[in-house]
């Protein structure tokens, strides 16, 4: 599924709504999740998962072609850990 | 970093803010984004929304795990795990975001 197959999709629950309404509808959903990751928070959807921002400590790296060695600065990095209620959905258990 | 946690409420309150629908149906329609992309990766469908993101469902076989606390060896099942691949745009905006002053 595609951005514009999930538009279609809300589009198709909400014949009261303009199609261009619901692209900004679902446009604003994921720009707010960006958004707050680039302010340093989290965002939590019970259920579904949540979004936050890990810390990569800076490091000494590897050229992997010259063997060359290049100072890595520290960096932040997206990342997304899935909620329990979908983890169970995909294996299966329903809820109650 | 302010470290504040955003919820549904937040996600709601923004697209009522930007679409002027009442406060109750933004946030049903937060609630529909959200079953929609579970509905699709529970029938095992890629969800790939541009500039934000990839989610994808992977199995997993089983192995044979251990309790790090008493040492003992526990068989783990075969399961279905979802990974999230952030896109270039998203990963950029966080470093950037981030970045000591």
């Amino acid at each position: 599924m595609i951005r514009s197959e999930l538009i279609q999709k809300i589009a198709d629950d909400n014949p009261h709504l303009y199609q261009r309404d619901v692209e900004r509808i679902v446009n604003t959903i994921f720009e707010e999740i960006i958004g707050a990751m680039a302010d340093g928070d989290r965002v939590e959807l019970r259920g579904f998962g949540a979004f936050s921002v890990k810390k990569r400590d800076a490091r000494t790296g590897r050229n992997p072609r010259t063997g060359d060695a290049v100072e890595v600065e520290e960096k932040h990095v997206p990342f997304f850990k899935t909620g329990k209620l979908l983890r169970d959905r995909l294996n299966g258990i329903e809820p109650e | 970093m302010s470290g504040r946690t955003l919820t549904r409420m937040d996600l709601s309150e923004a697209v009522f803010r930007e679409v002027g629908l009442s406060r109750n149906e933004s946030a049903t329609l937060v609630e529909t984004v959200l079953q929609h992309m579970s509905d699709a990766l529970v029938e095992g469908e890629t969800v790939k929304i541009s500039s934000f993101g990839t989610f994808s469902v992977r199995d997993k076989a089983a192995r044979v795990g251990r309790n790090p606390k008493t040492g003992e060896e526990v068989p783990i099942s075969p399961r279905r795990v979802l990974t999230f691949r952030p896109s270039h745009l998203m990963k950029d905006r966080v470093a950037a975001g981030n970045k000591k002053a």
